[in-house]
C-alpha cells in the first residue's frame, strides 16, 4: 500500500513533460474562448497527422516566460510572439528558426511576409489579422441626429463640433488597459500619422529614423489632442478617456440615450459590444466606416495588427504544422470562430461569422496602402513603454514638447542597444 | 550559550536554499548590471548611471520613499492598535479574520476590487465606483482616483498596499502580544497604573523586537511593491516604483543590463536598515 | 456602575467596528458583484441591493461559468500538492537555521543574520533564469520538486527572520537550565522551542501557504502553463480573455480561489492565543 503511494508520488513529481515522440509544444497568449479556438485549430491538426500539439497557455504573463525559458535554454518548439518587435529581439538573441524554406508563403499577402522578415529570412508566419481604422457607430443614434458616416477630416470634425454643440458627447474613447494601458491612443496617432505624413516617412518614424520631435509626429499627437483634449468631445472629458477600459468604452454608444457617437477602434471591439449589449442585432444595430482621410494626397491607408506565430526549433513536426498554420484550412476555422480577419488569400468569405467581419476583410484585402501597428514594430521599450505612457501622458495635460522629449529619450537608449 | 559546532547541521539545508536561490543570482546579478542589453558588451558603469539619472527612475525614488513613509507607518500603526485592542473584545476572531482576509486575495483580484472602488464614469452617468459615489452623493465631481498626480493616485495606490497587508501586521504583533504574560499586565493594572501607561511601559518595551521586525520587514517588502503598481497603473502618471521599472526592464523591454543595476540599487537602499539590525541583534545579545 | 464600565468601552468599540467596515466593504463588493450580472456590473454599483433592493439582479452564471469550467478540481488538486510541501519544507528548514541563529554560538552569525534580512530584498523575478538553466541541467525543469524547492528558496529568509526574532525572545533561563539539566540541542529545539513556538509557526505557516496558494509566476516558470500541472491562480487568470474582456468572471473566481486560504487562516487562528508561554514559564 505505502509502495504505491510511493509510487504515485514519484509519477506526480517527475511525470511533468515527458513527452512522447511526435509531439510539439506551443505557448499562446490566448485565453477563454481564444484558447477555445486556437483548441479547435490544433484538433484538426492532429485528427489528420497523428502529432500530438500540447498547448501551453500562459495568459498575458507570456513575454515574462517566454523570455524566462528561452534565456534558460528550454523554449517551447513554437510560440506566439507578443508582436513582431519582441520577434526580431528574439532573432537578433539568435533563437528563432526560418520558415520560408518550407512554408508556402504565396498565398499570403506580400506586406505581412515582409512583416516577418529579418534580414534575409522570414522568422515567423501570421494566422490573422485585426483592422484597425474603423470608426463604429450606432447607425439608428446617428442619422437621428441627422448626421452620416465621414469621409474626410473636416466633415470627422463637423459631426464633433455638431454634437458638442447640441450638449452631446461625440465621442467614447477608452485608453484604460491595465498594464498595457496607453496603447489606444497610440493607434489614434499611428492612423492620423499615416494620413498626415505618409506610409515613408510613418516608416522612418518606426525605424526611428526621424526623431519623436520631429513636426510631423507632433502634429499627429496635436490633431489626436484636439479630439481627446476637449472636454467636450469625449465622454467622460479628459478623466473620462484616461479611465475608463477601453472594452468598456464604446457600450455607451448604443445607451438610450445614447452617451456618445463615435468610437475609433479595431475589429476585434465588436465582441466587446455583442457582450455589453446581447439585444443587439449586430448587422441592423451595429456599423463602422473607415476612418477618414485627412492630407488628400495620401488617401485612406489603413492600419492594422495580427496575430504572429514563430518556430524556436526546426523538426519535421514543428514544419508540418507552421505550414498548416499558414494553410486556409487552419485559418478558416480560426478566423471562423473568433471573428478575425484570415491573412491567406484562399480563406473563403463566407467563413466569417457575420457581415461586420466580412465586411473589414473585404476593406483590407483592397488596401491600396496597409502598415503594421508602429507600436509593435517599435522596441519595446519605446512601443510597450515610453509610447503608451507618453499619450497618456500627453491626454492627462502634461506639455506635448515634455512628452515627445521623454519619448526620444528612451528611444535614443532603447535602438542604440 | 553552549559553544558547539552541531549548528552547521541545522543551517546547512538553510545555507543550500539561501545560496542557490539567492545568493548566486544575486552574483549574477551584479555582474550582468555592467553589460549591455544583451549581457554581450562590457559598458561599465553606464546602467547605473541611467538608473540614477532616467526621469522615470528619479519618479520612481521619490514614489518608493512615499510608499515607505506612508505606508510602513499606517501599517505597522495600525497593526499594533488592532492587536492590542482586539485582545480586549469577545469578536477578536471576526475583525482579525476580516482584517486579514485581503491577505488571502490573489493580486490579480485585489486589483479587480480596487479598480471598482475607484472607478470613474462621468458626472451624466451612474457612477460604478463606492469611492465616487459617495463623492456624487455628497455634492462633488467625480475624482480619477488613479490619474489626478502626484498625491491623489499615489496615495491611492498605497491604501491598496496597507488595506492588503494590515491584516500581516495584525497578525504578527498579536501574536507577540499574546506573548506577554498576564500576570504582568494585570500586576501594572493593580498597582494603578492607567492603560495609557501600561502601553507605554510595559506592552511597547516588551513588544520593541517584534515592532523593530515587523517594521524592517515592511520596509524591506515595500521596496520592492510591485504587484498593485503593475496591475493598477502600470507606472503611469507617474507612479512608477523602482521594482516596476525592474520587471519593465527585465522581461518587457529585454534590457538585462540595466534591469540588474535597478536590482542592485535595491539591494543597496537595504543596507542602512540591515545596519540597523545590527544594533539591535548586538543589543539584544547583550541583555541576555 | 456596569452599564458605566460599559459605555467607557463605546469608543474602543467603534472603532474596531469601523476599521473592520472599511476592510470588509471592498471585499464585500466584490462578493457582492460576483453574483451580478456583466450587464449590471458596468451599469450601477453593487450597492444597488441596498440601496433599491428591487432593481437588483442576481445569478449564479458567473459561479458556474468558473467551476464547471473542465480542470478545476485538477487545479485544486495541483494547487495542493505545490503549496502544502512547500510550506512543510520551507518551515522545517527556516526553523533549524533560525533555533542556530537564535541559541547557538557561533563565528560568522551576526553576519549570516544581516545577510538573511538582506536576502529578503533580492526580487525573486531575477532569481528566475540562473535557476532555471540549473535546472535545465538537473532535470528539474516542469517538475512539483522543482517548484518546492523554488518557493522554499524564494520564501526562506522572510521566515528564518520572522522565526530567529519570535526564538531569540525567549526567556534565556529556560535555555540554560534545559542545558544545565544535560538536554543536547536536539532536545532543546524539539522539546522546548517548538512547543513554545507554535503561535508564530501557525503564523510563519499561514504567510508562506497564502503567497505560494496565490503565486501565479514561479509556477507558470517552473511548471508551465499545461494543463495537468496548471495550478488555480493560472486557471483563473486564464478565464480572463487576452485583451482582459470577462472580468466579471474573475469576481466569482476570486471567491473560489480565497476559499482553501481563508479556511486555513480560521483552523490555524486557534494557536494564536495567550498564554503558551506564560503556562511553560510557570512549569
Amino acid at each position: 500500500m505505502r509502495k504505491y503511494a510511493l509510487l504515485a508520488v514519484a509519477v506526480l513529481v517527475l511525470g511533468g513533460m515527458a513527452f512522447a515522440k511526435g509531439s510539439i509544444s506551443i505557448m499562446v497568449v490566448w485565453s477563454g474562448t481564444e484558447l477555445e479556438a486556437f483548441q479547435k485549430v490544433v484538433g484538426a491538426f492532429e485528427d489528420k497527422t497523428g502529432i500530438d500539439v500540447k498547448v501551453e497557455s500562459v495568459g498575458r504573463d507570456l513575454p515574462t516566460v517566454l523570455v524566462t525559458r528561452f534565456e534558460a535554454g528550454n523554449p517551447p518548439d513554437l510560440a506566439a510572439m507578443p508582436n513582431p518587435g519582441q520577434m526580431a529581439e528574439f532573432v537578433a538573441r539568435g533563437g528563432l528558426v526560418p520558415v520560408e524554406g518550407f512554408v508556402d508563403l504565396s498565398q499570403h499577402p506580400k506586406a505581412f511576409v515582409d512583416l516577418a522578415t529579418v534580414g534575409d529570412h522570414v522568422y515567423g508566419i501570421f494566422i490573422s489579422a485585426d483592422l484597425k481604422s474603423l470608426v463604429w457607430y450606432n447607425p439608428d443614434a446617428l442619422y437621428a441626429e441627422g448626421l452620416a458616416p465621414a469621409d474626410s477630416w473636416d466633415e470627422l470634425m463637423y459631426i464633433t463640433e455638431t454634437l458638442a454643440s447640441r450638449g452631446k458627447v461625440p465621442w467614447a474613447i477608452g485608453l484604460e488597459s491595465g498594464a498595457a494601458s496607453g496603447w489606444p491612443g497610440t493607434d489614434w496617432i499611428e492612423d492620423i500619422m499615416l494620413r498626415t505624413a505618409g506610409p515613408e516617412l510613418y516608416d522612418k518614424w518606426v525605424a526611428h529614423e526621424i526623431p519623436w520631435t520631429h513636426p510631423a509626429v507632433k502634429r499627429a499627437f496635436e490633431l489626436f489632442g484636439a479630439i481627446v483634449r476637449n472636454e467636450d468631445y469625449v465622454y467622460g472629458g479628459t478623466t473620462g478617456a484616461l479611465s475608463i477600459n477601453f472594452g468598456d468604452s464604446p457600450a455607451v454608444l448604443w445607451d438610450e440615450p445614447p452617451g456618445a457617437y463615435l468610437h475609433r477602434q479595431a475589429t476585434f471591439i465588436k465582441s466587446f459590444i455583442a457582450n455589453a449589449h446581447p439585444e443587439l442585432d449586430l448587422d441592423r444595430d451595429v456599423a463602422f466606416f473607415v476612418f477618414p482621410p485627412i492630407d488628400p494626397k495620401w488617401g485612406t491607408p489603413l492600419l492594422g495588427a495580427g496575430d504572429l506565430i514563430s518556430a524556436f526549433r526546426d523538426t519535421p513536426e514543428v514544419e508540418a504544422f507552421l505550414k498548416y498554420l499558414a494553410s486556409a484550412e487552419a485559418q478558416s476555422i480560426w478566423c471562423g470562430a473568433l471573428g478575425k480577419l484570415a491573412i491567406n488569400v484562399n480563406v473563403d468569405p463566407s467563413i466569417y461569422p457575420d457581415a461586420l467581419t466580412a465586411q473589414a476583410a473585404e476593406i483590407l484585402k483592397g488596401a491600396k496602402i496597409f502598415r503594421f501597428d508602429a507600436s509593435d514594430l517599435m522596441p519595446a521599450a519605446v512601443g510597450s513603454g515610453a509610447f503608451w505612457t507618453g499619450v497618456l501622458d500627453y491626454v492627462s495635460g502634461v506639455d506635448l514638447d515634455t512628452v515627445l522629449e521623454n519619448i526620444e529619450s528612451a528611444a535614443q537608449e532603447a535602438y542604440g542597444g | 550559550m553552549r559553544k558547539t559546532r552541531v549548528h552547521w547541521l541545522y543551517l546547512a539545508p538553510a545555507l543550500f536554499f539561501l545560496t542557490m536561490y539567492l545568493i548566486y543570482p544575486s552574483i549574477r546579478t551584479i555582474i550582468l548590471s555592467f553589460y549591455g542589453p544583451r549581457s554581450q558588451n562590457f559598458v561599465g558603469f553606464h546602467n547605473y548611471i541611467t538608473a540614477f539619472t532616467s526621469p522615470s527612475m528619479l519618479v520612481a525614488f521619490r514614489n518608493n520613499l512615499l510608499w515607505v513613509l506612508v505606508f510602513t507607518f499606517f501599517n505597522v500603526g495600525l497593526g499594533l492598535v488592532l492587536a492590542v485592542l482586539l485582545d480586549r473584545v469577545r469578536y477578536e476572531v471576526l475583525v482579525k479574520s476580516i482584517v486579514f482576509l485581503p491577505m488571502a486575495i490573489s493580486y490579480v483580484a485585489a486589483g479587480v476590487i480596487w479598480k471598482f472602488m475607484y472607478a470613474y464614469r462621468p458626472t451624466y452617468a451612474a457612477q460604478i465606483g463606492l469611492l465616487n459615489a459617495i463623492v456624487v452623493a455628497l455634492g462633488g465631481k467625480p475624482i480619477g482616483w488613479l490619474i489626478e498626480r502626484p498625491w491623489i493616485n499615489n496615495l491611492a495606490l498605497i491604501a491598496v498596499g496597507v488595506w492588503v497587508w494590515t491584516g500581516f501586521c495584525t497578525v504578527v504583533i498579536s501574536a507577540a502580544y499574546k506573548g506577554i504574560p498576564k500576570e504582568m499586565l494585570e500586576a501594572a493594572r493593580i498597582d494603578g497604573a492607567n492603560e495609557w501607561q501600561v502601553f507605554w511601559r510595559i506592552t511597547i518595551p516588551y513588544l520593541k523586537s517584534t515592532l523593530a521586525m515587523v517594521t524592517t520587514t515592511m520596509i524591506v517588502f515595500v521596496l520592492k511593491v510591485f504587484d498593485i503598481v503593475y496591475i493598477m497603473t502600470n507606472g503611469a502618471y507617474d507612479t512608477e516604483v523602482i521594482a516596476n521599472r525592474m520587471y519593465k526592464e527585465m522581461f518587457l523591454y529585454q534590457n538585462y543590463g540595466l534591469a540588474s543595476a535597478i536590482a542592485v540599487v535595491l539591494f543597496v537602499l537595504i543596507v542602512p536598515f540591515s545596519l540597523i539590525n545590527i544594533r539591535r541583534f548586538r543589543a539584544q545579545e547583550a541583555v541576555r | 456602575m456596569r452599564w458605566r464600565r460599559r459605555l467607557s468601552r463605546l469608543p474602543l468599540h467603534l472603532f474596531l467596528l469601523t476599521v473592520a467596515l472599511v476592510w470588509l466593504i471592498p471585499t464585500l463588493g466584490l462578493f457582492v458583484s460576483s453574483f451580478r450580472p456583466k450587464q449590471d456590473l458596468y451599469s450601477s454599483g453593487w450597492w444597488t441591493l441596498i440601496t433599491h433592493p428591487s432593481q437588483a439582479r442576481f445569478t449564479l452564471e458567473n459561479y458556474r461559468r468558473v467551476l464547471l469550467r473542465e480542470g478545476m478540481g485538477r487545479a485544486f488538486l495541483n494547487s495542493f500538492i505545490i503549496t502544502v510541501p512547500t510550506t512543510i519544507l520551507t518551515l522545517g528548514v527556516a526553523a533549524l537555521a533560525a533555533y542556530a541563529l537564535a541559541w547557538m554560538e557561533f563565528r560568522g552569525r551576526q553576519l549570516l543574520l544581516v545577510l538573511v534580512v538582506g536576502l529578503i530584498v533580492v526580487p525573486l523575478q531575477l532569481s528566475l533564469i540562473p535557476i532555471l538553466r540549473i535546472y535545465q541541467t538537473l532535470g528539474l525543469n516542469g517538475t512539483f520538486l522543482g517548484v518546492w524547492l523554488a518557493h522554499t528558496g524564494f520564501g526562506l529568509p522572510f521566515m528564518i527572520y520572522l522565526l530567529r526574532n519570535f526564538f531569540a525572545a525567549l526567556p534565556s533561563e529556560l535555555f540554560e537550565s534545559a542545558f544545565i539539566d544535560g538536554a543536547s540541542h536536539f532536545t532543546a529545539f524539539t522539546r522546548l522551542l517548538l512547543p513554545l513556538s507554535v503561535p508564530v509557526l501557525a503564523s510563519a505557516a499561514v504567510f508562506q501557504f497564502l503567497w505560494v496558494w496565490n503565486d501565479l509566476l514561479v509556477a507558470l516558470v517552473f511548471l508551465g502553463g499545461y494543463e495537468q500541472v496548471a495550478p488555480l491562480p493560472l486557471k483563473l487568470a486564464l478565464l480572463v480573455g487576452s485583451r482582459g474582456q470577462d472580468w466579471h468572471l474573475l469576481t466569482a473566481a476570486a471567491f473560489v480561489s480565497m476559499i482553501v486560504p481563508m479556511g486555513v487562516f480560521l483552523s490555524l487562528q486557534r494557536y494564536f492565543v495567550r498564554g503558551i508561554l506564560a503556562g511553560a514559564l510557570k512549569g
